[in-house]
């Protein structure tokens, strides 16, 4: 602990000393500021600002530092030591905050200060190294100081990253959101007027249910309660259909079908929903056939809610079936070979006994389709017609005629208690009945084939299936290799020159494609985006179901909050929270790797915390006992039996970087483009060729990553595994 | 708990080296562009070129950037913002959202783009105007043996049944200068008269205010209410489309350019407004296959635009109909007696 101390002390004050207070407009890089750290306004570190360009507000957080510093390194008892710290970091970090918040770009930010204190001229600009590393050993010390006291089991190393992941999660999912649902209970200038939620909420364009009783639409609400009802089910049967064929009959081309299933959540959005046009609407495939065979008049029925759900069960089947082919897997042989002793024959079986084992994997499975369906916002823009559902009605209050926040404010709060309503839901379905089926005693016994009927059933379901799904990328994939997609089937390969084109020149090669700019953006902030996420992410899982401390139900939920919450409004509240000071990030890149990592980290958690249940505690006792602290057990127990759960946090960090775009929309600029952004242009202008090239060489991209991810990992996986099953199932 | 903090050390380090604009002598320049994103590229090169300010232009719809205007009020990061539709700008500026300026350039222009500035309090210019109209599919109109609609009044024959398609006033620009034209044009309750009839051939109103041209290419619809430019778009793109513009008269649209209020380099902001208002800036457009009407007199106009003295062109009253709080009032009314009404 000393030690830990000692590298925070010493990190703080020299953070105070040597580094720009504030962010600089020419990065630190430059190198610039080194010359100005005390005589520049500009440059100067916390104690130039202080000494030198009169920030007297600065000397009390810099006092505290000091002290906390001199109190950490002092040889004192640690019942005095605890407090004492606990005491000058807790008073330092409140001082930061409260200059950081009251003091910004034209002084006192709030009017009760001025006319307490009377104007300030002063300025302050964005936080910049110096004043983010003082934040950071400050909080340190407070951990330490908390642990001394202790506070979570006296481990400095919980108490440092309960202290970290709460940080982090208050500053950039919490704190930006909850500022924007505020605006729900605000009128137009900011005043705090609750009855306006009910005003905003209780119209009938939300509520009316005129589309049951005969003629009219039905409310927005309704709209997306509907379909996300729908789309839950039908992902989860179709999930359930191919997880039982991937792992209960002989089917010959299991990898295949495991391809197929990763194909939608890798492909850009937009993808799907032209295809299903060109291949379903009234001009497309299915319907010219028709007509010329049947001389059937072709139809529009693929715009409103058919073709939204038929998208969204493309788009998010392979989810409910990632979900629940570990499930189904788990589901012990040995109770299912007890069910046959006693006479049951192999359908009884699978209804009374293998499917209710299934209950917590179906409930999530659920949960998940319900919640992708109503946060789904590509979809429903490109086949909804005139079905209009929350996501997109929130996205139009925002960008639309509209432009009211307010109103956007309530549709997501609405939104938000949808979510959360189904998170409920499945908490009271799964209950607290135990389905554990694996433990560490003998688990003998091969998994039964499946009966007849189901096996039909299933793959009654799940063939066609697939083969509409390989018509739909075969058909999209066409598109980037010909003149106009749906239109002018001459071959060319136009539009990829156009993207990717590289021309040799003297000086070397010129990456003269239209898309390069976008792709290697989008590639170096996902690479950098999803270990983050993955690292968080596993963290906050390790916390939630191996640690008890104060505040973990809080935790858990802030952690889920950015999940339900559709992309539009994320992106308006990371505007509006961090383009003033104290944290002024917008237009960096950074602004946009926090995004991807604070918005995909709940799956990170979710699978963490699957992954860490289903670990005995044991092994974690058997280290400490064996006197491991927690960072040891952590690093040498619990890691390596997370692998899979590693692997596939740091998939999705990846793949939904690469793929998410409302959320981004309002971070991007001339200097940090997407490639999502770039392709949604090139959709809106038409150009569906480059488009559809870009997506193309976008899933190759995330395929290869994905393969090599599991090609490290795939060994060792293989290597734990083999031994477990063989000796569970002597 | 290192690895973590060292993360976040790691990102705010990152965002210090990210934040960098580099120096250069005439400055830079912050840009929002609502129009093509050909358009906008060749607008910052050609603008670097003739003046030595460093561009960066980010293209996003004229919704997008006025929300994000918004967003930013408090410390604007736009200086410029160029093009998309009026009714935002003029809304921008009815939020104080943008600066009075009055260029020396104004002299040059049409009648309908100094207009819009004196309707917003000088605090926007058209820089390009686009009629409102028709796109139809000649494939499908062929297969049905049906003749071009070339007036509003067509619109409501029975064979257009389930084929038109227009956007939601809700949500889009469009349709809003839809039904404010026919407001003008017809009176207010004769008006919402030819909207409900007109409903029975409605197949849908959709959320975007561009989709109807796209679905009359694609051929999942016969017909579509919009800007009569976007047509000519798709018609390159070699889509069956053609377009009119109706013979009672019809709206439009004049695309405009606010300067940002708070503006960080505003004297290269308004270098930029007054070059953008030039002949040879507005020839770019043509040159990014765009075909709205420049606002500047001297623009040549290419030979693929439709041409304004081809069309009957109503006196479209922008001061009253861009006025938020009509606006409300007009669309509430559409949402109550047109948008609710059953499906046919």
């Amino acid at each position: 602990m000393p030690r830990a101390s000692l590298a925070w002390s010493v990190a703080g004050l020299l953070a105070a000393v040597v580094l720009p207070w504030y962010a600089l407009q020419e990065g630190l890089d430059s190198g610039v500021w080194l010359s100005g750290l005390w005589s520049s306004e500009d440059y100067a570190s916390g104690l130039g600002q202080l000494l030198a360009h009169g920030r007297w507000w600065l000397a009390p957080v810099l006092l505290a530092l000091a002290a906390s510093s001199t109190v950490s390194l002092l040889p004192l008892e640690r019942e005095r030591q605890g407090p004492l710290l606990l005491l000058a970091s807790g008073i330092g970090l409140v001082l930061f905050v409260a200059q950081a918040l009251g003091i910004g770009l034209r002084g006192w930010t709030v009017d009760w200060l001025n006319i307490l204190f009377g104007e300030l001229d002063a300025r302050q600009v964005g936080i910049g190294a110096g004043g983010a590393l003082v934040f950071i050993a400050l909080l340190s010390l407070l951990s330490i100081g908390l642990a001394l006291r202790g506070g979570f089991g006296g481990d400095a190393f919980v108490a440092g990253a309960v202290t970290t992941v709460g940080a982090s999660i208050v500053l950039f999912t919490a704190w930006p959101i909850l500022r924007i649902l505020l605006q729900a209970f605000q009128d137009g200038d900011g005043a705090f007027m609750p009855a306006l939620l009910i005003d905003r909420l209780a119209v009938e364009k939300i509520w009316s249910l005129r589309c049951l009783v005969g003629g009219g639409r039905c409310g927005v609400a309704w709209n997306t309660l509907f379909l996300a009802l729908a789309c839950g089910a039908g992902t989860t049967a179709l999930g359930l259909a191919f997880a039982l064929i991937a792992t209960r009959t002989s089917f010959a081309y299991k990898k295949t079908l495991r391809v197929l299933t990763v194909l939608p959540i890798i492909t850009p959005p937009f993808v799907i929903g032209l295809a299903l046009i060109l291949v379903f609407g009234r001009s497309g495939l299915v319907n010219q056939f028709l007509e010329w065979s049947m001389g059937v008049p072709p139809t529009r029925w693929i715009y409103g809610f058919q073709g939204v759900f038929l998208a969204q069960l493309f788009a998010f089947t392979p989810v409910a079936f990632l979900v629940l082919i570990g499930v189904v897997d788990g589901v012990s042989p040995t109770l299912e070979e007890a069910s046959q002793t006693l006479r049951a024959d192999r359908w009884a079986t699978f209804s009374t006994v293998s499917l209710p084992l299934m209950r917590p994997g179906l409930a999530n499975a659920f949960l998940v389709g319900f919640i992708e369906s109503i946060a789904d916002f590509g979809n429903p823009i490109v086949l909804g017609g005139d079905y209009g559902v929350l996501s997109t009605e929130i996205y139009f209050a925002v960008v639309g005629a509209q432009l009211d926040y307010g109103r956007a404010a309530a549709l997501a709060l609405l939104l938000l208690v949808f979510a959360l309503g189904a998170f409920f839901l499945q908490r009271h379905v799964v209950g607290t009945r135990s389905y554990a089926t694996i433990s560490g005693k003998g688990d003998s016994g091969l998994p039964t084939p499946l009966p007849d009927r189901a096996r039909r059933t299933a793959q009654w379901i799940a063939l066609p299936w697939a083969g509409i799904t390989l018509l739909l990328y075969g058909f999209a994939f066409v598109g980037g290799l010909v003149k106009v997609w749906g239109r002018d089937y001459t071959p060319t390969l136009d539009h990829y020159a156009k993207a990717f084109a590289i021309e040799r020149s003297a000086d070397g090669l010129i990456w003269s494609g239209a898309a390069w700019n976008s792709f290697w953006t989008t590639v170096k902030l996902a690479a950098i985006a999803a270990p983050l996420t993955a690292a968080l992410g596993l963290l906050a899982a390790w916390l939630l179901v191996r640690q008890r401390f104060a505040g973990r139900a809080t935790l858990e939920f802030a952690t889920m909050l950015s999940f339900a919450v559709p992309g539009t409004v994320i992106g308006v509240a990371y505007v509006f929270a961090f383009n003033v000071p104290p944290i002024e990030i917008t237009g960096t890149a950074m602004i946009i790797v926090l995004c991807f990592i604070f918005r995909n980290m709940p799956v990170g958690v979710r699978a963490g915390m699957a992954a860490m249940s289903q670990i005995d505690r044991s092994l974690d006792e058997a280290s400490l006992t064996l006197r491991g602290g927690a960072p040891q057990t952590l690093v040498y127990v619990v890691l390596p039996l997370l692998r899979p759960a590693i692997v596939g946090a740091l998939v999705y960090g990846f793949v939904r970087a690469v793929t998410t775009v409302s959320a981004v929309v309002f971070l991007v600029t001339a200097e940090y483009e997407l490639a999502t952004t770039y392709i949604i242009l090139r959709v809106i202008n038409g150009d569906y060729g480059l488009a559809i090239a870009y997506s193309c060489a976008l899933i190759v991209l995330m395929l290869a990553v994905i393969l090599l991810i599991q090609l490290a990992v795939g060994e060792r996986r293989l290597g734990r595994r083999a031994p477990q099953i063989q000796g569970g199932r002597a | 708990m290192k690895a973590a903090a060292a993360g976040i050390a790691f990102l705010f380090a990152l965002s210090a080296t990210t934040l960098t604009t580099p120096a250069s002598a005439q400055g830079v320049l912050n840009v929002y562009c609502s129009v093509q994103v050909e358009w906008c590229t060749l607008l910052a090169n050609e603008f670097q070129k003739a003046s030595g300010v460093k561009v960066s232009i980010t293209q996003k719809g004229s919704g997008e950037t006025i929300a994000q205007l918004k967003a930013e009020a408090q410390n604007p990061k736009g200086d410029v913002w160029f093009g998309g539709t009026g009714d935002p700008h003029l809304q921008a500026a009815e939020e104080g959202l943008t600066e009075i300026y009055k260029s020396p350039k104004m002299s040059e222009l049409h009648s309908w783009a100094v207009k819009q500035n004196t309707d917003s309090g000088g605090k926007t210019v058209g820089i390009y105007a686009g009629a409102l109209g028709f796109g139809f599919n000649t494939e499908l109109l062929a297969k049905k043996n049906a003749k071009a609609p070339a007036c509003w009044a067509d619109l409501l024959k029975p064979e257009f049944k389930g084929e038109i398609q227009m956007a939601n006033p809700n949500s889009s620009g469009t349709a809003y200068v839809a039904i404010a034209t026919l407001v003008q044009l017809m009176g207010e309750e004769k008006a919402f008269e030819y909207l409900k009839k007109m409903h029975a051939n409605i197949n849908a109103y959709t959320r975007s205010g561009t989709a109807p041209m796209k679905a009359v290419a694609r051929g999942e619809t016969m017909v579509s209410i919009s800007f009569v430019h976007d047509g000519v778009t798709e018609a390159l793109a070699g889509f069956p489309v053609k377009t009119a513009t109706p013979c009672e008269g019809t709206g439009y649209e004049i695309g405009s350019m606010s300067i940002v209020k708070g503006a960080r380099n505003m004297a290269n902001a308004k270098k930029f407004h007054d070059w953008a208002l030039t002949p040879e800036a507005q020839k770019l457009e043509a040159q990014a296959k765009q075909f709205q009407v420049p606002s500047n007199k001297a623009t040549p106009l290419p030979p693929e635009a439709p041409k304004f003295a081809d069309m009957k062109l109503i006196d479209y009253d922008q001061a009253k109909y861009g006025k938020s709080a009509e606006r409300k009032r007009l669309i509430a009314r559409w949402d109550s007696e047109v948008g609710a009404l059953p499906k046919p």
